[in-house]
């Protein structure tokens, strides 16, 4: 199966919830397992997360979350156009974060790396930045889809 | 996301409902710091049992709670958590500052 799809959504914490319920609904044509959906819906919401807080500030601007479906292959990119990381490496070490006063506890990067088979992060100080997550689903069990 | 908010002699219990997002948590550290402060209460318990989706934004909430009794010498406790929010729970290491436990009545027992 191949499919497509692209959410264009202000910067409002109300979105993260609707976000990450679009892509698992999307995702959800391939079948995958209840496990598979929820580490979806995390890395989904982390990335939103990321882009309503940092990207932007919690302030106004625009997140682009697509996503696609090549047979079992589920790739999601959310992209800002906010603030940028300068240092990369950094943002990704567990615990790590710019903004404690917050209440961030720094695992955003970590839950996506771990819930989720592929990630990659790009990101242009006073550019955006760009997640792009894979997740291959497990093969359908036999009799499921009689 | 619901929140009922009980007192248990120095402790304050919250039982939450529903997905503890950023979105939802911002909400909730007000609400909660308030009683902590206005009720001069020591200890919290977080009862997980009706959260069915928890990202980082949830721990992110229970650490500061953390910061702020822990600096008065009280405990952080955590009960009744769902696979999906342990897996959340065991992948930050949160579980040195705040112990987990099966119930509501052990965490008490061992606040």
């Amino acid at each position: 199966m191949d499919n497509q799809m692209k959410l264009e959504i202000p910067s409002k914490s109300q979105n993260e919830a609707f976000a990450r319920v679009v892509v698992a609904a999307f995702a959800a044509q391939a079948d995958p397992t209840i496990e598979e959906i929820s580490d979806v819906k995390t890395a989904v919401s982390e990335a939103v997360t990321n882009a309503v807080i940092h990207g932007y500030e919690n302030g106004f601007g625009t997140i682009i979350v697509t996503a696609a479906l090549n047979d079992r292959r589920l790739q999601v990119s959310v992209t800002d156009y906010g603030v940028g990381i300068a240092d990369l490496e950094q943002a990704r070490e567990p615990l790590y974060t710019s903004k404690p006063e917050l209440d961030r506890s720094g695992m955003g990067f970590t839950i996506m790396e771990n819930f989720m088979d592929e990630f990659t992060l790009a990101s242009e100080p006073g550019k955006g930045t760009t997640v792009t997550m894979v997740k291959v689903f497990s093969q359908i069990k036999t009799g499921r889809d009689a | 996301m619901e929140i009922v908010m009980k007192r248990a002699g120095s402790t304050l219990l919250v039982r939450m409902a529903g997905e503890l997002d950023h979105h939802a948590a911002t909400g909730l550290r007000d609400k909660i710091d308030s009683k902590i402060t206005l009720g001069n209460l020591k200890n919290v318990i977080f009862n997980f049992g009706g959260v069915d989706f928890m990202d980082s934004s949830g721990l992110g909430m229970v650490l500061g709670r953390y910061k702020l009794v822990s600096a008065q010498g009280g405990k952080v406790l955590a009960c009744s958590l769902r696979p999906r929010v342990q897996r959340v729970f065991d992948l930050s290491g949160l579980q040195a500052k705040i112990p987990v436990f099966l119930s509501e009545q052990e965490a008490l027992k061992n606040v």
